[in-house]
C-alpha cells in the first residue's frame, strides 16, 4: 500500500489504482470527460489534472498511477491538491479549450440538462469572460445507423465511444480520423454500427454528440418520471431504468447492475419502446361470424365461459408465452389447476426441460462467474442475438484472461474467436468420451463453463443432449464445491435461455401434469381436434395454422400471431404497464415496476385471470397482487429474496444426474440458434418501426450479401 | 491543414507488384506473430510509392494483409499529411514556405509553380504530368529556398531555376539535385569571404 495526501487527508493505496481513483477514495470529486470506468484509459480530455505539489506540471490523474508517485525527498507521503488554485485554473485552462469549438446549442440539443459537458462547465466554465473572435469550427455530421444521431460539431474527441466499440462490443466500426483540430470521430465510409449493443455508445457520450436517433426532439430529462424496472427482451433481467411522460414511455436506459448487466443494454431492450405505442389491444374482441368484434369484458368473459362449460377438461389447454410475469403464470396455472386442466405448458418453442431439480434449467455459474471461468463450451446458443451483454462479458473474459471458446453449432460472429467443434450433436458425444481435443482443455480448465442454449434444447433430441452436457460436465469437473466463483465454488453447467418467463414458469411448474400435453402435443392435438379449448398468455411464437378449429383464447399486449387466430382476446398489460416478478435465467428474482398505465381496457394480467376464474365459478383465492405475491412466497419460497442468483449447493449426484434424460440424439440436423432475427423476436420488437428498420439493414441485407 | 479525406473518385482495384509483396512480406515478418499490425505504415508508404497517392483500395487491401479493421487504416493514412489522399502528378513538388525559405523568396517558387504547373495546389496538371504542394519546413534552410521532387531536394532556386526544374521535370528528364546557383553545397556563394589568406602563427593573426 501506498501512502498519499490527498487534499490534506492521507490515504493508503492499493498501488495499482490510478490517481483518479485513489482521489475518489479520499472523497474528492474528480472531473472527467475520457475517463470511464469500463474502458481503457485514454488520457486525452485533460479534464482530471490535479496537482502534485513539487511536480512542475499538474497531472492528469486517470492516467497516473499510485505506484508511479514517489514519495517526497523527505520520506513524507506526497501531497496530492485536487481543488487548489494550481489545480482549478488547469481545469479552467482545459474547459476553456474544450469550449472554443463547442457550439451553444445547449437550448436544442438533447443532452441539455444531463450533460457532463454542461455540468463542468458551471464548475471550471470562465463567466464572462471570452478571448475567442474567430468562427467556431464546423464538423460534418456521421451516419451511424438507425440508432445513433450524430451532432458532429459538439463532439469534443473523449473517444470514449471508439473505445466501446473496439472493447466492448468488439465490432472495431469506430475511429478517429485526421488530427488535431480536424480530428473527426467516423465510422469506415458512413458504414451503420454493427452492434447489438451501439446504443450503449449514446449513454458513453458526455456531450450531445451520440445521441439517439428515435428519442431525439421528444423530451428533456427534467420532464422525465424515472421508474426503475426489469428488461424482459432476453433471459438476462437486463436492470432498467423506463423514463415516461404522462402514458407514454419516451425511452428506455440501463441501471448498473455488476451481477447482470453492469451498465450495458443491448439495442432490442433500449430501443424497444416505440413498439408499445403501435398494435396494442386495447379493448376485448370476441370472433362473431369470423370476424373480430369489440367486446366489453363482461361479454368476452362470458363467452369463454360458455365455452369452458362445454368442454372437457382434457379438452383443454394453456400455453404461456415469452414475457410474462411470475405473477400471471402463477394465477393462470391455479386457474386451470382448479379446472384440472393438465395440457399446460410454459415452453412454447418446445424445451425439453424443467421437472427436474432447479439447477437443470438454470445458468448455475451465474453471469458475473463468467468473468472466472477458463473454458467455454458453446452449444447450440448465439449469445450475441440471444443475450448480447452476456457475449460482452465473455468478450471481456477472454480480452483480460486466458479464456478458450469453443462452440457446437452454427458458426457465428461472436467478436471474439471461438474453435468451432462442428454443428452435429454428435461433437458432444465425442467430447464425453474424449475423443475431441477440446475435451482435455475442458478437463484442464480450473473453472470450466457449459453453456447449452434454447436452440439445442427446443429439438426433438432436447432432453439427450442436455444429459450429454451434464455427463460432460461430470467428466470434465465443471460441477466443483458449493458456492460461487469469490467463494471457492464453481458450478459450470449452464442453460441461457431466451424467454424472460422461463425460469418463473419452470418454478411454478407451469408444465404439463400427469397424462398432459406438452406444446407441441397441445398443436397437435388441436389439428386433429383432441384439443378444443387453448389458452394462450401472450405465447406468440407458437404455429397458429396447426390450432384447427380449436377455440382459442389471447390474453396479450399486441395485435400479433396469436391475436391474429384468437376467438377471444382479453387486452393485457406490456411489461412496463404492470408490477411483476420476473426470474432471470440465474434464477435471480427482480421486481419490475409499473412505469405507465396499459391502454385503453386493457388490464393487469394477474387481475383478468382473477376475474376470469370468478365467472368460471373457480374464485382464484387472493384479491390483490400482495395476496398473490403471499401465496407464491408460500409455495416458492425462493421468491422472497430479491436479486440474488441461485445458490451452488455442490457436486450433489442426486442433482446433476437428474439433469436432462439420456436417449438417442439426432446427428444428422445440425444444431442453431432459435432466434432469426434478433431485433424481431417477441411481439413488442416486432411492433416497433425502430426494430424494423435495424432487422431491414442489419439481418436483411447481410442475409441478401450472404445469398 | 485541412480535412483529410479519401478522394471522390477512385480506382477499382489495388494490388502490390510482385517485388513490392514481396517486401511488404519482408516487413509483416519483422514483427511477432499477431502484431502484424505494426507494418501498416511501411506498407501504405510502399503503396504510395507504387500508386502515387493512397487510394481506397489501398486502405482497403492493406487492412487485409495486415488483418487490421478498415477505420484502423483509414486513421494512420488520414493522420500522416505525407500519405496523399488525392490523386499527384507523375512529379510532385514540395515547395518549402517556411520562414527561412519564405524569406528568401518561395513567393516566387509558388508563383513559377502556380504559373507552370496548375493555379491550385494539390491539383494534377493538364497533361498529368506534375502538381504541386506548399509545406513544412524541410531542414534545408542554408540553401533556400528549395522544392522536393522524389527523394531530391533541388535548392537555391529563384522563379528561373524553377521553370527550367519544371519544364526538365515535364519532358521526363531529371534535372541534377543539389544547388542550382553556383555553390556545390552550402559554402559561400561566389567564394570564400573569411579565412581567405594565410596564417601568420609567429603573429597570431590570420591576414
Amino acid at each position: 500500500m501506498a501512502k498519499l495526501i490527498i487534499d490534506g487527508k492521507e490515504i493508503e493505496a492499493d498501488p495499482t489504482l490510478t490517481l483518479l481513483q485513489a482521489c475518489e477514495m479520499a472523497g474528492a470529486e474528480i472531473p472527467r470527460f475520457c475517463y470511464h470506468e469500463r474502458l481503457s484509459i485514454a488520457g486525452n480530455c485533460r479534464m482530471c489534472l490535479v496537482e502534485w505539489v513539487g511536480s512542475p506540471k499538474p497531472q492528469a490523474s486517470c492516467a497516473l498511477q499510485v505506484k508511479d508517485i514517489p514519495p517526497n525527498r523527505d520520506g513524507t507521503p506526497a501531497k496530492i491538491n485536487t481543488s487548489s488554485p494550481v489545480a482549478r485554473k488547469a481545469r479552467e485552462g482545459v474547459m476553456e479549450f474544450l469550449l472554443i469549438n463547442h457550439p451553444l446549442d445547449c437550448p436544442i440539443c438533447d443532452q441539455g440538462g444531463e450533460c457532463d459537458l454542461q455540468d463542468q462547465a458551471m464548475g471550471y466554465g470562465r463567466a464572462s469572460f471570452n478571448r475567442f473572435e474567430e468562427n467556431k469550427r464546423a464538423v460534418e455530421d456521421k451516419y451511424m445507423g438507425p440508432l445513433v444521431k450524430t451532432s458532429m460539431n459538439r463532439c469534443i474527441q473523449c473517444t470514449r465511444c471508439v473505445r466501446f466499440a473496439t472493447e466492448i462490443a468488439g465490432v472495431p466500426d469506430l475511429g478517429a480520423t485526421g488530427r488535431g483540430e480536424d480530428m473527426e470521430i467516423t465510422t469506415y465510409l458512413e458504414k451503420a454500427i454493427d452492434s447489438e449493443l451501439s446504443g450503449n455508445v449514446i449513454d458513453l457520450c458526455p456531450v450531445g454528440a451520440l445521441l439517439s436517433k428515435p428519442y431525439s426532439f421528444t423530451a428533456r430529462p427534467w420532464e422525465l418520471r424515472k421508474t426503475e424496472s426489469i428488461d424482459v427482451m432476453d433471459a438476462m433481467g437486463c436492470n432498467i431504468r423506463i423514463d415516461s411522460r404522462g402514458r407514454e414511455v419516451m425511452r428506455i436506459l440501463p441501471r448498473i447492475n455488476e451481477g447482470v448487466n453492469e451498465e450495458w443494454l443491448g439495442d432490442k431492450s433500449r430501443f424497444v419502446w416505440d413498439g408499445l405505442k403501435r398494435q396494442r389491444l386495447d379493448r376485448p374482441f370476441i370472433r362473431r361470424n369470423g370476424k373480430l368484434e369489440p367486446a366489453s369484458w363482461a361479454e368476452a368473459f362470458a363467452a369463454i365461459a360458455a365455452k369452458v362449460k362445454t368442454i372437457a377438461p382434457a379438452k383443454m389447454a394453456a400455453i404461456v408465452g415469452d414475457l410474462a410475469a411470475a405473477e400471471e403464470i402463477k394465477a393462470l396455472r391455479d386457474l386451470m389447476r382448479s379446472l384440472n386442466v393438465a395440457n399446460l405448458d410454459c415452453r412454447q418453442d418446445g424445451a425439453k426441460i424443467g421437472g427436474g431439480p432447479r439447477q437443470s434449467y438454470l445458468f448455475n455459474s451465474t453471469f458475473a462467474g463468467i468473468e472466472a471461468a477458463d473454458a467455454i463450451l458453446l452449444i447450440g446458443t448465439n449469445p450475441r442475438w440471444e443475450a448480447p451483454v452476456l457475449n460482452a462479458r465473455i468478450r471481456k473474459t477472454w480480452l483480460y484472461g486466458n479464456l478458450k471458446i469453443a462452440n457446437v453449432g452454427a458458426p457465428r460472429d461472436l467478436t471474439y474467436p471461438v474453435q468451432q467443434l462442428g454443428t452435429s450433436a454428435s461433437v458432444l458425444e465425442d467430447l464425453v468420451s474424449g475423443a475431441n481435443p477440446f475435451a482435455e482443455i475442458l478437463k484442464n480448465a480450473a473453472r470450466p463453463m457449459i453453456i447449452v442454449g434454447a436452440g439445442a434444447l427446443s429439438r426433438a433430441d432436447g432432453a439427450a443432449i442436455l444429459r450429454l452436457a451434464a455427463q460432460l460436465a461430470a467428466s470434465t469437473g465443471a460441477i466443483g464445491p458449493a458456492g460461487n466463483a469469490t467463494e471457492g465454488g464453481w458450478s459450470g453447467l449452464n442453460v441461457l435461455h431466451s424467454a424472460a418467463s422461463r425460469v418463473a414458469g419452470l418454478d411454478l411448474s407451469f408444465l404439463p401434469g400427469a397424462g398432459g400435453r406438452d406444446t407441441g402435443a397441445i398443436l397437435e392435438g388441436a389439428a386433429n381436434g383432441d384439443i378444443e379449448f387453448v389458452y394462450l398468455l401472450g405465447a406468440d411464437e407458437i404455429d397458429t395454422s396447426r390450432l384447427g378449429k380449436a377455440f382459442l383464447v389471447y390474453q396479450g399486449t399486441h395485435g400479433d400471431i396469436g391475436a391474429h387466430r384468437a376467438d377471444v382476446i382479453l387486452p393485457a398489460a406490456a411489461y412496463t404497464e404492470k408490477s411483476g416478478l420476473y426470474v432471470n435465467a440465474e434464477g435471480r428474482v427482480q421486481l419490475a415496476n409499473r412505469a405507465t398505465f396499459p391502454p385503453g381496457e386493457a388490464k393487469e394480467d394477474w387481475a383478468i385471470l382473477r376475474a376470469l376464474s370468478d365467472v368460471l365459478g373457480k374464485t382464484l383465492p387472493y384479491d390483490t397482487v400482495e395476496q398473490l405475491r403471499e401465496k407464491l412466497y408460500a409455495e416458492l419460497p425462493h421468491f422472497v429474496v430479491r436479486d440474488v442468483p441461485a445458490q451452488h449447493v455442490g457436486a450433489d449426484p442426486a442433482i446433476w444426474n437428474a439433469v436432462g434424460t439420456a436417449g438417442k440424439i439426432d446427428a444428422a440436423r445440425p444444431l442453431a440458434s432459435p432466434i432469426v432475427d434478433y431485433y424481431l423476436s417477441n411481439a413488442i420488437a416486432r411492433a416497433s418501426e425502430t426494430m424494423a428498420e435495424c432487422s431491414r439493414i442489419y439481418v436483411q441485407r447481410s442475409q441478401e450479401a450472404a445469398e | 491543414m485541412s480535412l483529410r479525406r479519401l478522394a471522390e473518385h477512385q480506382p477499382e482495384s489495388f494490388a502490390f507488384t510482385a517485388e513490392n509483396l514481396e517486401w511488404a512480406k519482408g516487413q509483416m515478418a519483422k514483427y511477432p506473430p499477431g502484431r502484424q499490425a505494426s507494418a501498416v505504415i511501411p506498407l501504405l508508404w510502399r503503396a504510395q510509392e507504387q500508386e502515387g497517392w493512397v487510394t481506397k483500395p489501398i486502405v482497403e487491401s492493406v487492412a487485409k494483409m495486415l488483418s487490421m479493421p478498415y477505420i484502423r487504416v483509414l486513421e494512420v493514412a488520414t493522420f500522416y499529411t505525407m500519405f496523399n489522399l488525392h490523386p499527384v502528378g507523375d512529379n510532385l513538388v514540395y515547395v518549402c514556405t517556411t520562414t527561412p525559405c519564405w524569406l528568401r523568396g518561395s513567393d516566387a517558387i509558388v508563383d513559377a509553380c502556380k504559373k507552370h504547373i496548375h493555379p491550385q495546389q494539390g491539383v494534377v496538371s493538364a497533361d498529368g504530368k506534375l502538381s504541386w504542394t506548399e509545406t513544412e519546413c524541410l531542414g534545408a534552410c542554408v540553401n533556400a529556398p528549395m522544392i522536393q521532387v522524389g527523394n531530391d531536394f533541388f535548392e537555391d532556386l529563384d522563379a528561373g531555376s524553377t521553370e527550367k526544374i519544371i519544364a526538365a521535370l515535364r519532358r521526363g528528364e531529371r534535372p541534377k539535385p543539389g544547388p542550382q546557383n553556383s555553390r556545390h553545397s552550402s559554402e559561400p556563394e561566389g567564394g570564400a569571404t573569411t579565412l581567405t589568406g594565410s596564417h601568420d602563427a609567429s603573429k597570431g593573426v590570420s591576414t
